[in-house]
């Protein structure tokens, strides 16, 4: 791969210096123009990794290519849906990215092309790449749920991209009449952040429980074991006895069809009807992802892990939720945390050295309730194409830990995300 | 220290080959994600940059050998050997 880069380069350059001569107008500077990556996808993977890239060489030339000229986070968007937290706390611009040498451009990509190393972007101009790393996050499969597309989403919010939906969620729990009934549909793994929707039935509750107390809340989930599975159980109990009641697979807990008119969830075993259906649907690597190549069947993308770049299509390198990590879970610590493993490798592959192995670390936590935090925390490196974990480190909080402990979580889970927002676009 | 050494040693290579500056030498394995969680205006949670090294890594080693307890850290610690230990603790004390 190495050796195949400095050739390339080495071509490059050559065609680069050819054009030169054959330019009346040539600029010298051509010949010896920097190495280009664009990176693909603002959010906390792509956003992290063009900062990363030109922290550790200044020289590079680093384009960012993002959809929407404004962020919208989801980690404590759950808080939002709760009515806790106001939703511009999750809103973010690429003002400073810019103001630090990197090109935005603020566009879909719509093409790749691996052969010419090229991008076709919506307004039908072309971006070239020495280097491509592709950040898109995910797709939402609107093809998985009988009933459940696009449309269906605006009358049953999934809330699984920040924004609108989360805006929506909240405005129907906010409506609901006290005594009513709130599902959440969780799908199969592998899904964007393994805990999420355990933390946003625990916020929900917590609402539920101090301002509409005789509703209750319904997880109909299509596994029988999930993310903190102990920690969160023994919290409802504690905080919100009765008020929750989760739907293993096993149980029947498996939705198969949804009827968005009537807001009716259907299992094999029966039929819901709720006065607010969030349907988390299945997932896939977003959508650029197939196009350039680099999806398996899985709709997930295969990695080199000690590269992050993609096994199936050289020069194309792909972080946070899209790509198939293994043991690390799809969160925004991952994604940062592979953003600079990625940028490092970068760096060293341009410069025809072998990347150093990495270690990864990824630490999530969950908001059992405002004050009640709780975490996972795990450490990982390259093993048989994956993201291993390494033995006897990681591991979840204690299930007896005091209330002091878990309000102490809760100020680190604030901590947390204001500095990694701080790093990624402040 | 040995391990030190040959990380400061690959850092060279990748200095050499390609324009880094000294501020930004790669981090050894780990050390990158920490600033996930640490800043240097975090209030919560401490500022580990620009720390003596020797300080740094024994609260490190106190985390892994569970003498120091911690929320997150004991956990963390644990999946570091006491050589990468030394080299993130010699890395961060040149970060800012
Ligand atoms: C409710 C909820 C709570 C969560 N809480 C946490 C938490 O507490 N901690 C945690 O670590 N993680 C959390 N997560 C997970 C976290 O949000 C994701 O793992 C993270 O956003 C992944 O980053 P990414 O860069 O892969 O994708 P994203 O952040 O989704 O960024 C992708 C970006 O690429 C853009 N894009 C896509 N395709 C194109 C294209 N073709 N052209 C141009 N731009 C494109 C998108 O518009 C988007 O801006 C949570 C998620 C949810 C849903």
């Amino acid at each position: 791969m190495t050796q195949k880069n400095h050739t390339s380069r080495r071509e490059f350059l050559r065609a680069a210096a050819a054009a030169t001569a054959s330019l009346a107008l040539a600029s010298p500077s051509l010949a010896q123009s920097p190495a280009r990556v664009v990176v693909i996808g603002g959010g906390f993977g792509g956003a992290s990794c063009a900062r990363a890239l030109r922290q550790l060489d200044p020289s590079l030339d680093v384009t960012l290519v993002t959809a929407d000229r404004q962020y919208v986070a989801c980690p404590f968007s759950n808080e939002v849906i709760a009515g806790d937290r106001a939703i511009e706390a999750q809103q973010f611009t690429y003002e400073k990215i810019a103001a630090g040498g990197i090109k935005l451009v603020t566009q879909m990509a719509q093409t790749i092309d691996p052969q010419a190393r090229t991008i076709g972007l919506a307004d039908g101009s072309t971006l070239r790449y020495d280097r491509l790393v592709l950040s898109p996050g995910i797709d939402l499969r609107f093809d998985a749920l009988p009933g459940y597309d696009e449309a269906a989403a605006s009358r049953m919010p999934h809330a699984w991209k920040a924004g609108e939906q989360t805006l929506l969620l909240r405005r129907q729990l906010e409506a609901m009449d006290d005594g009513g009934v709130v599902a959440i549909v969780v799908p199969a793994n592998p899904f964007r952040c393994p805990p999420g929707p355990y933390e946003r039935a625990s916020l929900i509750a917590h609402y539920l429980k101090t301002r509409k107390p005789r509703s209750k809340l319904i997880i109909l989930d299509s596994k029988d074991a999930f993310s903190k599975q102990r920690l969160f159980q023994a919290a409802w109990q504690e905080l919100y006895p009765g008020l929750i009641e989760w739907v293993a697979l096993s149980q029947g807990g498996k939705v198969t069809s949804v009827d968005p008119a009537s807001n009716t969830l259907v299992t094999d075993f029966a039929t819901h009807q709720v006065q607010v259906a969030n349907v988390i649907p299945p997932q896939r690597a977003g959508r650029i992802a197939e196009i350039a190549g680099v999806t398996d069947k899985s709709g997930w993308c295969p990695i080199n892990p000690v590269s992050l770049e993609s096994t199936q299509v050289p020069n194309i390198h792909v972080i946070g939720d899209a790509c198939i990590a293994g043991a690390m879970p799809k969160s925004a610590f991952s994604a940062n945390a592979q953003a600079k493993t990625c940028a490092s490798a970068i760096v060293a592959l341009l410069a025809g050295a072998a990347p150093t192995p990495p270690k990864l670390i990824n630490t999530c936590y969950s908001l059992v309730a405002p004050d009640y935090g709780i975490s996972i925390a795990g450490v990982y490196q390259p093993r048989n194409g994956l993201f291993a974990d390494i033995e006897g480190a990681g591991g979840t909080s204690p299930l007896d830990a005091p209330r002091d402990v878990r309000a102490r979580e809760a100020i680190y889970a604030r901590s947390w995300f204001e500095t990694i927002g701080a790093e990624v676009f402040g | 220290m040995k391990t030190l050494r040959t990380s400061l040693a690959i850092g060279l290579i990748v200095a050499s080959a390609a324009p880094v500056r000294a501020a930004s030498a790669p981090p050894p394995p780990g050390a990158a994600s920490c600033s996930g969680c640490h800043a240097a205006t975090s209030q919560a949670i401490p500022n580990i940059y620009g720390r003596d090294a020797d300080a740094t890594r024994s609260t490190l080693l106190a985390f892994r050998n569970g003498s120091m307890p911690a929320t997150v850290m004991t956990r963390i610690a644990k999946g570091f050997s006491e050589d990468e230990i030394g080299s993130i603790a010699a890395w961060l004390a040149t970060q800012k």
